[in-house]
């Protein structure tokens, strides 16, 4: 028989080649590219005009780089700008923020992924009822509860206190959270939470060395959902903290909106940015577990 | 089999779900050391029952008693049970070892016991060099024998399976499947083994539970299943391919269909059974003579072939008897074309009756 190499023949062989500049790439990465410098140049003219001076500002061209570097807004921002009467910028209530996000984040988290953990698993006597009220709750504005809350909070005598606002922090995160946990235990084989019940395992040994482990994904998504959220509030922040407790944005508010004196865009871009970063960072840290645990579950019904 | 003592009996077990209904009354009585094995389609019952069993469901109504003790009340992990399940279930973020001592440590034993029941188990389930892995780097195989490995440490009374080869291909099916019967003669537990797969259950079992819509339809001895089905469901579930139906009339001890008539002699009835009037005759494809074997028919008929499916061993032929259609195996090697007459023959003593009212055996 002869060399079976000469039995190919002239065409098409081996894998096919891939063109990179097909027009289906050109759509996709151009869309792509397009989406991102649409997000991304607000971000560059904050930082380009928080590095500038102010008398290079005002020349005007908000596009340029800085001609002369400076970080002396930046400095400002958090040590020394005026929010309203005082003047110690950001940096308290940065600690603020990260005294409120902390606790709320730690505790919302705690006590939802275990009602997410009974409400999948153990089909308790009125779990759906209970259900259906938390999940109602996500639906209710905001706006109804604000001054029901506010009266209270006084009675219990946790009104403009940080403490206040962490409750009720823990308390507006749990229908989305709950939901969150309860799909995503769903999700996970029943035949596993059986297997640990005939091994002896009870409500906690279950939780704690069964589902624990192997629900890493879905930790990372609400700990991102819930830094976000609670560190961005602005409104809960301003209605139920008073001026010593209150959380970094409202206190970017104020210095932004300062009257007094001349507008300080480099500062205000600083201290923007300032106030930004703890959730851009956690994005940045963890986006790809995101990704992974939204696949994993958050989305399924 | 007489039953010296029952390790399992479940006594009038009413499971709904809602208003679903999926057991109906169940009684049931298991032996010491027996294995016996739930057959049924899809969705009548079977895990249900076996997770009744087990505690992990609680039953509407009736009681369960494994041992002599009454443990309708009783956490699973107080029945004295291992349960492996189709999927295996192991616990992904645990090592082999992890796994297979989980529920020891959960019952709080000592270390040194711990210890020596797991090196026990890997070594009766050649899984010692597996110890330190995680399920996620174990074959389908390897994983089947840790969930087993998992019931064997706690030294169970009674092991549960719920499927357990159902997600391995048809090789190591076979393979498991010997393995799993060697163990139950070395430590002559009682098991309770749930499968829909027909082979499974008579190569394993000591006697079938055969169910339908929560209710046992059957329970015997695969011998007596595959024989002397109780019922037309049965008959028709058992076997592969599956038996011929003829509708006839029963009369003078002869089965009389259209262009058709057995003689019934050597055919033994049901006790009680009516001897006339319509009837269903029921013949295996096996059990329908060919060929050498013609010798030692009783009545004979000529079919004409329509399709012939060889399978090695033997060989599959559709044929028309007369107008009836139906199916027999043959000898691997024999030679038959579509269109070609075959003589057949009948053995009254191997064939089934059945009332077409009630669906029972005469
Ligand atoms: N949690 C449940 N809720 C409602 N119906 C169920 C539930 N589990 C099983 N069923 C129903 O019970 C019947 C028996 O199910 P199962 O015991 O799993 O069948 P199988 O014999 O295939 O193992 C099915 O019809 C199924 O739809
Ligand atoms: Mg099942």
């Amino acid at each position: 028989m002869a060399d079976t190499s000469t039995r190919l023949l002239d065409g098409p062989r081996g894998p096919k080649p891939k063109s990179n500049f097909s027009r289906r790439n050109i759509m996709l990465y151009g869309t792509l590219l397009l989406v991102a410098v649409y997000y991304a140049i607000p971000l560059y003219v904050m930082i380009v005009t928080s590095l500038k001076g102010l008398p290079e500002i005002r020349m005007g061209n908000i596009f340029s780089p800085p001609m002369e570097v400076t970080f002396e807004p930046w400095a400002k921002a958090w040590g020394s700008a005026c929010t309203g009467l005082n003047c110690e910028g950001l940096s308290a209530y940065f600690w603020n923020s990260v005294k409120i996000t902390v606790p709320s984040v730690i505790a919302s988290i705690i006590i939802a992924s275990v009602n997410g953990y009974a409400l999948a698993n153990w089909r308790f006597k009125g779990a759906n009822v209970f259900f259906t009220i938390l999940i109602f709750g996500a639906f209710i504005p905001y706006q109804v509860m604000l001054y029901p809350i506010v009266i209270m909070l006084r009675e219990m005598g946790l009104y403009g206190d940080l403490s206040g606002l962490i409750i009720v922090h823990t308390i507006f995160g749990m229908p989305i959270l709950t939901l969150l946990f309860r799909n995503y235990f769903t999700s996970l084989p029943e035949e596993l939470f059986k297997a640990a019940r005939v091994d002896g395992a009870g409500f906690w040994g279950i939780y704690f060395r069964v589902l624990l482990p192997m629900s890493l994904p879905i930790f990372t998504v609400a700990v991102i959902l819930q830094v976000t959220g609670i560190w961005n509030d602005f409104l809960f922040g301003v209605v139920y903290t008073g001026p010593d407790a209150y959380p970094m944005t409202v206190a970017l508010n104020n210095i932004v909106n300062t009257t007094q004196g001349v507008t300080e865009y480099n500062v205000n871009m600083a201290a923007t940015i300032l106030t930004a970063l703890v959730p851009l960072s956690i994005y940045f840290v963890s986006g790809k577990l995101f990704v992974r645990g939204i696949a994993a579950g958050a989305v399924k019904g | 089999m007489t039953l010296v003592e029952s390790s399992i009996s479940i006594r009038d077990l009413d499971l709904r779900f809602g208003n679903v209904e999926v057991l109906k009354g169940l009684n049931l009585d298991i032996g010491v050391g027996e294995f016996l094995v739930l057959l049924g389609s899809s969705g009548c019952g079977k895990s249900t029952l076996l997770n009744c069993i087990a505690g992990l469901l609680d039953v509407s109504d009736g009681q369960i008693y494994i041992g002599d003790k009454n443990v309708t009340w009783a956490e699973p992990s107080e029945r004295g049970i291992g349960m492996v399940f189709q999927s295996y279930a192991l616990y992904p973020q645990m090592t082999v070892e992890g796994n297979l001592s989980f529920g020891l440590k959960n019952a709080r034993m000592s270390k040194a016991e711990i210890k020596q029941r797991v090196s026990r188990a890997a070594e009766i389930l050649q899984i010692e060099p597996l110890l330190d892995r995680k399920p996620a780097a174990l074959s389908g195989g390897q994983r089947q024998r840790v969930a087993i490995g998992r019931a064997l440490v706690r030294d169970a009374e009674v092991f549960l399976f719920d499927e357990p080869l159902s997600n391995l291909d048809a090789k190591l099916r076979a393979d498991l499947r010997v393995e799993i019967k060697k163990l139950h003669s070395r430590l002559g537990n009682t098991m309770v083994y749930v499968t829909h797969d027909q082979i499974e259950a008579m190569t394993l079992a000591d006697r079938i539970a055969i169910m339908k819509g929560g209710q046992i339809m059957q329970l015997a001895s695969p011998n007596e299943i595959y024989n002397r089905p109780k019922n037309l469901y049965v008959a028709e579930f058992i076997g592969s391919p599956s038996m011929n139906f003829i509708k006839g009339t029963l009369e003078d001890n002869q089965f009389v269909a259209e262009g058709l008539t057995i003689p019934m002699e050597g055919y033994s009835f049901a006790e009680g059974s009516r001897r006339s009037g319509a009837a269903i005759i029921g013949l295996r494809p096996e059990h329908i003579l060919t060929g050498d074997n013609l010798a030692s028919a009783v009545a004979r008929a000529e079919a004409k072939v329509s399709l012939v499916e060889p399978m090695g061993s033997d060989t599959i032929i559709y044929a028309n008897l007369g107008q009836h259609p139906i199916h027999i195996r043959m000898d691997g090697q024999a030679s038959v074309a579509p269109g070609d007459m075959v003589e057949i023959g009948f053995q009254p003593a191997r064939a089934n009756l059945f009332d077409p009212q009630s669906e029972n055996r005469l």
